[in-house]
């Protein structure tokens, strides 16, 4: 009489333990995680075949909107016990005549772009909600009766002396604008700036090159 | 042998009971698509710094010594490119003095493949085929070189180029900022070893009235 096998199972191995382990994996990444700050205005930057990275940290970032609006940025150094915006909101303050609570030069700290005409920055630094913050971003003045921006890029210049600027402008720009920007930072002795692009490779070999009929 | 063939018929012909399906779900293609998930977000973020372009520009201050010692340029090397509105491109050789007529003509163009770009090649035949030989002969592995050095070595073969053309870029009111930054870049994949961004001045500006549109 053959022997009858019993029939050969596959072996199922349970796979909840796993899953529980990913899902803890997952909420330990997303918590750890910091969130890029909300910046104030949508801007699509052009296109170029520039492969460099901007600087991580010492950095100040002009951003021009599409509909003409400057916004500013710094951060607070490689090493944030530097506090360089506390101390950048404490000069502006002094040369405007304005005086900051602690609390709102803390919580200046610990922010990211704005784009507001210095008497509107206690207003918006006190206000909860955000939809009255938003309204309150109507740009940073660049008239030449108040050049606002200009004192942004000075004092900041003086508070972290090697901070590089990048300039982040939407694409449809008026390029007048930018160029406004330009010589304003050429006067501050700024005469090398990062400009904030999308990666668009194009390749170009020699065999691109029109034939010389010429 | 009859029993146990009967016993598979009783099998087959038996329908007092259904058969119970078990409701147990293979969890491995999940676990799967999680695990290349999770990889490929850990990944991708870290690549999603922004890229830059960096400009340099000339001190401003050069205004005390603007008319002293202005080296002279041969003008058929000069290319001056004028940026107007709807991504126009006008080009000329040449300098444009209201004193020595006549006035060079405005070339209409654009930004396409065939455009201001096969001039620029034309005009940078010798540089670009100089630089593009070299990148070309790094990436066969003819010659070993680091990223540096290849970067040294490009920046010195544009230093002492004497040939390729001097770019002046110039844009009128109505242009928009991502034709700064296409030209720029423009610049930079036909390898021009000069090029500045120089205001209008308003000559060009009347001969951009009477261009083509």
């Amino acid at each position: 009489m053959p022997k009858i096998k019993p029939p050969v199972r596959t072996p199922h191995i349970d796979m909840t333990p796993m899953v529980d382990l990913f899902s803890v994996l997952l909420i330990f990444l997303l918590l750890t995680a910091s969130f890029r700050p909300q910046e104030a205005a949508v801007i699509t930057t052009p296109q170029s075949v520039s492969e460099k990275t901007a600087p991580d940290a010492d950095l100040m970032t002009i951003f021009i909107s599409k509909d003409g609006k400057v916004y500013f940025n710094i951060d607070n150094g490689k090493d944030t016990s530097t506090h360089f915006r506390s101390k950048l909101l404490e000069k502006i303050g002094e040369q405007y005549k304005i005086t900051f609570t602690k609390a709102e030069i803390a919580k200046f700290g610990t922010m990211s772009s704005f784009g507001l005409p210095v008497k509107d920055l206690k207003k918006w630094l006190n206000t909860k909600e955000t939809k009255e913050k938003d309204k309150l971003q109507t740009g940073i003045p660049m008239d030449s009766t108040d050049n606002q921006l200009a004192w942004w890029v000075r004092e900041a210049r003086l508070t972290n002396v090697g901070a590089e600027v990048a300039i982040k402008g939407d694409a449809d720009t008026d390029y007048k604008l930018v160029k406004k920007v330009m010589d304003l930072l050429q006067e501050n002795k700024v005469n090398k700036f990062n400009l904030v692009t999308n990666l668009q490779k194009q390749e170009v070999t020699l065999k691109d090159l029109p034939s010389s009929g010429k | 042998m009859a029993e146990i063939i009967q016993e598979e018929k009783g099998k087959k012909g038996g329908k007092r009971r259904p058969k119970k399906q078990s409701t147990r779900i293979d969890m491995t293609p999940m676990v799967d698509l999680m695990c290349l998930l999770i990889t490929f977000f850990m990944l991708t973020t870290a690549f999603s710094k922004a890229k830059v372009m960096v400009i340099t520009m000339p001190d401003k201050e050069d205004n005390k010594d603007k008319d002293k010692d202005k080296p002279q340029i041969a003008a058929f090397r000069t290319l001056n490119i004028i940026l107007s509105e709807g991504n126009k491109v006008y080009y000329y050789i040449g300098m444009a003095d209201p004193k020595k007529p006549p006035l060079p003509t405005l070339v209409k163009t654009n930004f396409s493949k065939d455009g201001i770009r096969k001039i620029l090649l034309d005009k940078n035949r010798d540089l670009f085929t100089k630089i593009a030989e070299y990148r070309d002969k790094r990436v066969t592995g003819k010659i070993v070189v680091s990223d540096t050095t290849l970067d040294n070595e490009i920046k010195r073969m544009k230093r002492d180029d004497k040939k390729g053309p001097i770019v002046l870029i110039k844009a009128d009111e109505k242009a928009k900022y991502k034709d700064i930054v296409n030209i720029i870049d423009e610049m930079a994949i036909c390898n021009i070893a000069s090029y500045a961004i120089v205001d209008i001045n308003s000559v060009e500006k009347d001969m951009l009235k009477n261009a083509p549109k």
